[in-house]
């Protein structure tokens, strides 16, 4: 049997998938900027790679702000509660059909792996990507900050590291998004803000 | 009667003409106010004949009367240049270069481009009346110096070569000296465009074309545009000419002069920065080039871009052949321009040339006559400028590459003065012999001759500065931020789109790929293991 609980707020809805499409743009362009291929053209990939990154960052400001002011930062306190029961689940038990370990609620929506990965997207990733990418864009005012030493070189590599990263992260969580209970039932749940939740065994058709 | 009739219409039609021509040529802004104070056509001093330039330098003097001393602390005047920064000796005295080598020994024809009158190896330098005026304030365009008179003009009809039957028309000077003015584009083009024996042929961003250029040739000099005249750029200062590709200013790095500001001073005026500063574009991502990039990079894509077409190479050592009634032989592409000169050997030219791209601080190394070369380093570098990413004194320019074979003596091992045009008989020109030519420019320039002359591949270096081109004609960004772009060449600089590094992207997509290969494997793994359920 299941439940059907309001998991994901209008707020974080928006910010999800606002965050979504821009990243994937930013991937677009920005690797057309690296020289992986050519798509826009350069100065258009520059163009609306830039015009983006004012967007993210702007609405990273309005997802930071919220996450303070509402308390939802504390979804992405790392914890090692059901850590490997979560593990051992993607790993073997999703494939025997058993029930997830870990049943999310209102005050507990991520499992402590998506905790632990969230966590470093927001710590490690985002600002790697934020940080240099601002130094990249403001490239002309380095000699005015004092960073004299500071080479484009340097900003740039940990910029593609943090693309990289931010792909490979992207890769997974598409796929993640499929292993609800349907494989639509996670991304419906982001779209409408209901998750049905499982209690019980409640095995799947089919 | 009909015929008088004509006679009358014609003479008023030639007035008002005239009276247009004068007034449009006179005025500026105003209608009818004279841009100049002085009409010099009015002044008594030149309400006479003149003989000689000479006279004319004279008649100059009695009222401009430090002119001359100005004139003579002067490039155009010395013909030399002691290199700032390396002290070399240069200027066209004293270099020699893969075009027509060296004007030392040529002088009665490479002189019609001197200022003066007479120049030789033992020219007086201090001499004031042998300075030439009228080759820079001429307005009328009928001031000609011609080949073999060391830069005097002729002012009577006089026959050249002496034998040959060919009269050189004499110019009358009367007309030129009183209506004097400011030097004019075409002043410096007589010498600038058509430096190394033609038009186009030496620079490839001067040339005849930028006499009345459109816009997409030139934005500054465009004739229905600001119209420019070269000295808009190259200011003067006590008749100095600031801007020269002897020490060049390889990277400004200030911004726009101000009028007065103690601070620019010293500063050469003749740069972009000079007007435009180092934030230029309304595109903030653009300025963001202007510490390594020279704005020439990108503003000049192309080089003799006016149909002009310019030199780009030059071997001496097929020079000799004749033809069948054993003339010095000539032949010709489909346009017109020589490809083989008996007397020059074998040509490339180009047209809308695409620059080569160096990092370029200004210092510009010559190999001079007393320096030592080796065959085996060739090709010999006649000038190279010199420039790095680290410096931080230069920025990434654009330029001529010129290549080229001349003699050299193997066993002195220098590069050669050779004479070449002259009436005598061990001119290269009159008699096509190396060893003759080559013993006899030595001999002037007073430099050690083995007796052998061999031929050596050379490469000389011209910035591109001229025929900036309007900003839609600038370069696209792809053209050098991509694997094989423009600046393909150029390293110490990470330049986007140009630079992703192997490892790290071997790394990177490494990662990528074994997200999606893990998550295609668990998928699949989960659909296998439903069926089973
Ligand atoms: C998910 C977010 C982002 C991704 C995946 C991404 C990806 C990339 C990549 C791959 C490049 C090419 C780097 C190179 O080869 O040198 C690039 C360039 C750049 N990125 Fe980002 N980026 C992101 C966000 C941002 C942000 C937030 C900013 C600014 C705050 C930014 C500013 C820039 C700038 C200025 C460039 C260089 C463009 C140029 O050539 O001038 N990026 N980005």
């Amino acid at each position: 049997m299941s439940e059907r609980i309001y998991l994901f707020k209008g707020f974080e809805r928006f910010w999800h998938w606002s965050q979504a499409a821009l990243i994937m743009f930013m991937l677009l362009t920005g690797f057309e900027i690296h020289g992986s291929y050519a798509l826009f053209g350069f100065a258009k990939a520059v163009s609306y790679h830039s015009f983006a990154a004012w967007a993210l960052v702007g609405l990273w400001v309005f997802a930071i702000f919220w996450h303070f002011t509402t308390g939802e930062w504390r979804h992405y306190i790392p914890t090692t509660d059901k850590m490997i029961a979560v593990a051992r689940f993607y790993s073997s038990g999703i494939f025997r059909n058993e029930p997830h370990p870990f049943k999310p609620s209102a005050s507990n929506k991520h499992n402590p792996l998506q905790r632990l990965t969230y966590l470093g997207i927001l710590v490690f990733v985002s600002p790697l990507i934020w940080i240099t990418g601002w130094l990249y864009l403001f490239y002309n005012d380095w000699a005015a900050w004092g960073l004299t030493n500071l080479s484009l070189d340097w900003v740039a590599t940990g910029h593609t590291v943090g693309a990289f990263l931010m792909l490979a992260f992207l890769v997974s969580h598409l796929y993640l998004a499929t292993t609800g209970h349907t494989p639509l039932a996670h991304i419906k749940a982001m779209i409408t803000g209901w998750e049905d939740v499982d209690h019980g065994h409640a095995p799947r058709e089919g | 009667m009909k015929r008088i009739w004509q006679r009358v219409l014609f003479a008023v039609a030639s007035c008002i003409v005239g009276i247009a021509v004068a007034v449009a040529a006179e005025s500026s802004g105003a209608v009818g106010v004279p841009k100049s104070t002085a009409d010099h056509s009015k002044f008594k001093e030149l309400q006479r004949e003149f003989a000689s330039g000479q006279e004319v330098t004279k008649a100059c003097l009695s009222c401009h009367t430090e002119a001359a001393k100005q004139i003579h602390q002067t490039q155009h005047w010395k013909w030399e240049v002691i290199n700032p920064q390396t002290q070399q000796k240069l200027g066209k005295r004293h270099v020699i270069n893969n075009y027509c080598t060296s004007a030392t020994s040529n002088f009665k024809a490479c002189a019609s481009c001197h200022i003066g009158y007479g120049m030789s190896e033992n020219f007086d330098f201090a001499s004031q009346e042998n300075v030439d005026c009228l080759a820079c304030h001429d307005t009328t365009g009928k001031y000609t110096k011609p080949s073999g008179f060391a830069g005097a003009p002729v002012t009577k009809d006089t026959e050249f070569p002496p034998g040959s039957g060919k009269i050189i028309k004499g110019t009358n000077l009367t007309p030129i000296a009183q209506a004097v003015g400011k030097t004019r584009r075409q002043n410096c083009g007589n010498c600038h465009f058509t430096g190394g024996g033609g038009d186009g042929v030496k620079h490839g961003d001067l040339d005849t074309s930028l006499e009345k250029p459109d816009r997409d040739l030139d934005v500054h000099m465009a004739k229905d545009g600001l119209n420019f005249s070269c000295a808009t750029c190259h200011k003067t200062d006590a008749h100095q000419v600031p801007g020269s590709r002897y020490a060049p200013t390889g990277k400004d790095g200030h911004a726009a002069l101000m009028p007065g500001n103690p601070d620019d001073k010293g500063r050469n005026v003749a740069t972009c920065q000079s007007c435009h500063g180092q934030a230029p574009h309304k595109q903030a991502k653009l300025n963001d080039h202007t510490d390594k990039v020279a704005c020439q990079t990108c503003h000049i894509p192309e080089f003799a871009r006016g149909d002009v077409p310019t030199k780009m190479r030059w071997d001496w050592s097929t020079a000799g052949k004749r033809d069948k009634n054993g003339k010095p032989l000539v032949v010709k592409d489909d346009d017109g321009y020589d490809t083989y000169l008996g007397i020059k050997g074998d040509f490339v030219w180009g047209t809308n040339v695409k620059p080569d791209y160096i990092w370029m601080n200004g210092v510009n190394k010559y190999t001079l006559a007393e320096d030592k070369i080796e065959k085996s380093a060739e090709p010999i570098y006649i000038n190279k400028y010199e420039g790095s990413a680290r410096d931080g004194k230069s920025l990434i320019w654009p330029i001529k590459t010129f290549t080229g074979k001349q003699p050299f003596d193997p066993v002195n091992k220098t590069l050669v003065v050779t004479h070449l045009a002259g009436a005598d008989d061990t001119a290269f020109w009159a008699n096509l012999d190396w060893e003759k030519a080559v013993a006899s420019g030595m001999k002037t320039a007073g430099r050690p001759f083995s007796g052998k002359v061999d031929f050596i591949e050379t490469v000389s270096q011209w910035p591109i500065t001229h025929m900036v081109a309007p900003k839609e004609k600038a370069l696209a960004c792809v053209e050098c931020h991509s694997r094989n772009g423009r600046l393909a060449a150029i390293d110490g600089v990470y330049i986007p789109g140009r630079d992703a590094k192997g490892m790290l992207d071997m790394l990177g997509w490494g990662v990528v790929l074994l997200a999606f290969v893990g998550s295609l494997g668990h998928g699949l793994m989960r659909i296998v293991s439903r069926r089973k359920n």
